[in-house]
């Protein structure tokens, strides 16, 4: 192969007297996709850090970029090095232009006013170059999501950048959105760019990366090359033991089945969902899935009163019930578990224990008013004990953890009021493989208990590895319901070809 | 590799000592956020005793420093509610006013006169539920309807004496304006102001720590989206903090009228949101809400009261006096926002 563009050779960081980094070296290549893997915490953020230059390594390591060895200091020395971040929140100014926000720390100008017309030419070519369906005069405001991180790169490309890192750049693209974003790497891998691609998602790694590195708790476990890049392995190296059973499904469907639990007919708010009905019923796990945008997580906010609905109704155990607000969804017994746990589940400045109890606090309390404080740490300690939470004790704020165990807590809170029905919204979304596997033997045990569980999820191979039968929703309807069978297992093709409508593609 | 062993065991111990100085300087960094503005408050009073030869630290004086105190702390008690939702209320200055009005026109009833109290503070807690109703149910933002009650409600203030000063000589409980309690005969006494605005305080701590309605007011500051999906019915938790911020308003209102058996719906509590929330904010209470505590509070209003005795004391000029607050609160909040770098939002 042609000499690695970039080379870490035992670099290290650490904080407080805790190494983050343990001599990790790291080398890429021009024109190559080096995947980056490792569980939330295993060093991947702090790597990345390092050569951004918002954090300075250690001494006694060493960087060299194209041979030769380099200091990356401050937040410009990274772009100056070469390298560009396109971080999981872009960190684009919504109320400027395309070219604007290109330009943005290196503004052209003409006797001290505002090149405008410049700067428009000037990012016209690499916008094209991208296949960009926007204008450079655009408002970023009125990007999508998928535009906007088309936005990012083009930066990169301007500051003439040599490697390009990027941080799960997917998590908040549609399917299509993604497609192109894939296309796109590989335009820029063709011309030479480097790319550190860091995701935890195996079916991304398999269809990107040339390699794949895997961290551990600040150590570098190894790398593999595209012929040996396999899931198990992967997991293995990420976890440093077999996951032999990733997914678990141990409850048995038919035994629980019987009657229904949740029944919502014809629920619709007037936008985005347009009539659906689904019945879940205890002791199943019933999966939701669907693209982005297909009003998945809209029907589930319909369902719990977080949306005013137009039309539909719900029935709870048989008897109809008439659910307006969160509140009275969750003393009926159903649970809803968000897909944004920062912005709309947890309380990241409260404690673990005040954000475990704070669905019971109110039926808990003395006199109706006063906080019963022995029964919360009760319920707290028995949270982090079945849960296996991990954090130094419960009084510590919810926002110090890490992704697997704020889920944690935040599943505590809904499992405190004992649901009869638990919606779950992208329920391992951010979080690693270690946790993600504990939150699936929860889901299973929960079944098992003879809870009605909805699983939102976009992840396929964790809808068909946990689900009993799974709805497709397309476009505000559901589209379908595929059923595993003694013969036949779930699979994805079945899935997508129900969320993609390619079933009537001939009609 | 035969010292491979021990040099495990040496790496063990250095990581052992490690996390244990790790945890030590958490714990020390615990103790000075709860400390917070109390260790400014003390610097303040030592400075001032010794550049006023000795003159802070009288039995007298800090009687005088704990009752200068003393609304303003009720009206910042209130507003650490508000601010702790995330909100603000600009308004308590003129409820203050409105209140004191309310109170002292009902204080001439010869038959009703001893209902003036809980006339002033039910007119106080009247105004704070329209605020917080305009709030919660129209979705207005905070400073907006509260700056237009802050000049509504001077309006109503001038409107009930008819844009006089409304005296009363003969007002009933006047002691809780003038008076002490007498804790030691002859040796040690404090204000009656100042044990209400003490209680004010205890009662606002046992309401925010140890009821179900001060985790709410705590989730709604932190996540308000959050909130509503966890169940919380925000709307009545933001009507409580406004209404509750009023009530104190207008105790406060009363607490002026008993000190100065008299009220000027033009002139009084002019300005007073403005110490209330600067209190608040030196108390370390975060502006965007969730994060602050009702101890930090009374800190704030000590630091800001014993400025002002201070100064006098010291024989500076009201001029220079302005100044040197102002900065004071400056030099304070960005002291708290560096040691508190780090921590997850200010």
């Amino acid at each position: 192969m042609n000499d690695p563009i970039l080379e870490m050779r035992g670099v290290s960081k650490s904080f407080f007297g805790i190494k983050a980094l343990r001599a990790v070296d790291l080398t890429v290549y021009a024109g190559e996709v080096h995947a980056l893997m490792g569980e939330n915490g295993a060093g991947k953020s702090t790597l990345m850090k390092i050569l951004s230059g918002a954090y300075r390594p250690d001494p006694g390591g060493e960087i060299r970029i194209e041979g030769k060895p380099v200091r990356i200091e401050g937040p410009l020395g990274g772009r100056a090095a070469g390298i560009s971040i396109i971080y999981q929140e872009l960190s684009l100014a919504p109320n400027l232009s395309v070219a604007e926000n290109i330009y943005l720390g290196r503004e052209m100008s003409r006797s001290g006013l505002l090149a405008r017309g410049a700067m428009r030419e000037g990012v016209g070519p690499i916008l094209e170059r991208l296949g960009a369906d926007f204008l450079p005069s655009t408002l970023v405001a009125h990007l999508s999501m998928g535009q906007r991180q088309l936005v990012e790169i083009a930066r990169a490309l301007h500051a003439r950048s040599k490697i390009l890192i990027m941080d799960e750049p997917t998590t908040a693209l549609s399917a299509g959105e993604s497609e192109r974003l894939f296309a796109l790497i590989r335009q820029l891998r063709a011309e030479g760019l480097a790319i550190i691609y860091i995701s935890h998602r195996m079916d991304e790694v398999y269809a990107l990366g040339d390699r794949v590195t895997v961290l551990r708790d600040g150590r570098l476990v190894g790398s593999l090359d595209k012929q040996d890049i396999r899931a198990d392995a992967i997991v293995r190296m990420m976890v440093g033991r077999d996951v032999s059973s990733f997914y678990k499904k141990d409850h048995d469907p038919e035994a629980g089945k019987g009657h229904p639990v949740l029944t919502a007919t014809d629920m619709a708010d007037g936008q985005r969902v347009k009539g659906c009905s689904l019945t879940v019923h205890a002791g199943e796990v019933v999966g939701l899935a669907g693209l982005i945008g297909a009003g998945r997580t809209e029907l589930a906010h319909l369902i719990v009163g977080a949306a005013p609905k137009t039309s539909g109704h719900l029935e709870l155990e048989g008897q109809p019930i008439d659910i307006r607000t969160p509140g009275e969804a969750l003393e009926a017994g159903i649970a809803y578990l968000t897909e944004d746990r920062k912005a709309l589940g947890l309380f990241l400045d409260m404690s673990c224990l005040d954000n475990i109890n704070l669905a019971v606090i109110g039926r808990d309390a003395k006199l109706g008013w006063f906080l019963d404080r022995d029964k919360a740490r009760e319920r707290a300690d028995r949270a982090f004990a079945g849960l296996s939470i991990r954090a130094a004790n419960a009084g510590v704020p919810a926002g110090g953890l890490s992704g697997g165990n704020q889920q944690k807590v935040l599943l505590s809170r809904l499992l405190a009021i004992a649901p009869k029905v638990l919606i779950l919204d992208e329920p391992t979304r951010g979080v690693d493989v270690g946790a993600k596997s504990e939150i699936y033997s929860i889901i299973d045990n929960l079944a098992k208990a003879g809870t009605a569980i909805l699983v939102i999820s976009s992840d396929l191979p964790e809808i068909i590895g946990i689900c009993d039968r799974v709805l497709v929703m397309r476009s505000g309807h559901i589209a379908g319901e595929v059923r595993r069978t003694e013969t036949a297992p779930l699979t994805q093709e079945d899935i997508m070809a129900l969320a993609t409508g390619t079933e009537h593609l001939d009609a | 590799m035969p010292d491979n062993g021990s040099t495990q065991a040496k790496a063990a111990t250095a990581n052992g000592l490690a996390a244990a100085q790790e945890t030590k300087r958490q714990r020390i960094r615990l103790l000075i956020r709860a400390a917070g503005m109390l260790p400014v408050l003390l610097l303040l009073c030592i400075g001032f005793h010794y550049l006023s030869e000795g003159r802070f630290f009288t039995g007298q004086n800090l009687g005088i420093v704990l009752q200068q105190a003393a609304v303003n702390t009720v009206l910042a008690a209130g507003m650490t509610f508000v601010i702790l939702t995330g909100g603000i209320d600009l308004s308590v200055g003129s409820i203050l006013a409105a209140s004191a009005m309310a109170g002292l026109t009902m204080s001439k009833l010869p038959e009703l006169s001893a209902l003036w109290l809980p006339v002033a503070v039910l007119t106080g807690l009247g105004f704070g539920i329209v605020n917080g109703a305009l709030i919660a149910l129209l979705r207005l933002p905070p400073f907006i309807v509260t700056l237009g009650s802050l000049t509504a409600v001077r309006g109503l203030a001038r409107l009930l004496g008819a844009d006089t000063t409304v005296f009363n000589p003969s007002i009933p409980y006047a002691f809780i304006g003038n008076g002490s309690l007498t804790l030691i005969p002859g040796v040690a006494s404090i204000p009656w102001l100042s044990v209400i605005a003490l209680l004010v305080i205890f009662v606002s701590w046992v309401v925010l720590r140890r009821t179900v309605l001060g985790v709410h007011i705590y989730a709604v500051g932190g996540n308000e989206s959050a909130a509503r999906l966890a169940g919380i019915k925000v709307w009545a938790v933001l009507i409580f903090v406004y209404g509750i911020s009023g009530l104190l308003a207008g105790l406060g209102g009363g607490m002026q009228a008993a000190r100065l058996y008299a009220a000027n719906g033009l002139q009084l509590g002019q300005s007073y949101e403005l110490d209330a929330i600067t209190a608040v904010i030196l108390g370390g209470t975060s502006f965007v809400g969730g994060i602050g505590s009702i101890w930090g509070t009374l800190v704030g209003a000590l630091i800001i009261a014993v400025l002002s005795n201070g100064l006098i004391l010291v024989g500076v000029s009201d001029i220079w006096q302005y100044v040197i607050k102002g900065l004071v609160i400056i030099g304070a909040v960005a002291l708290d926002r560096y040691r508190l770098q780090g921590s997850a939002r200010t």
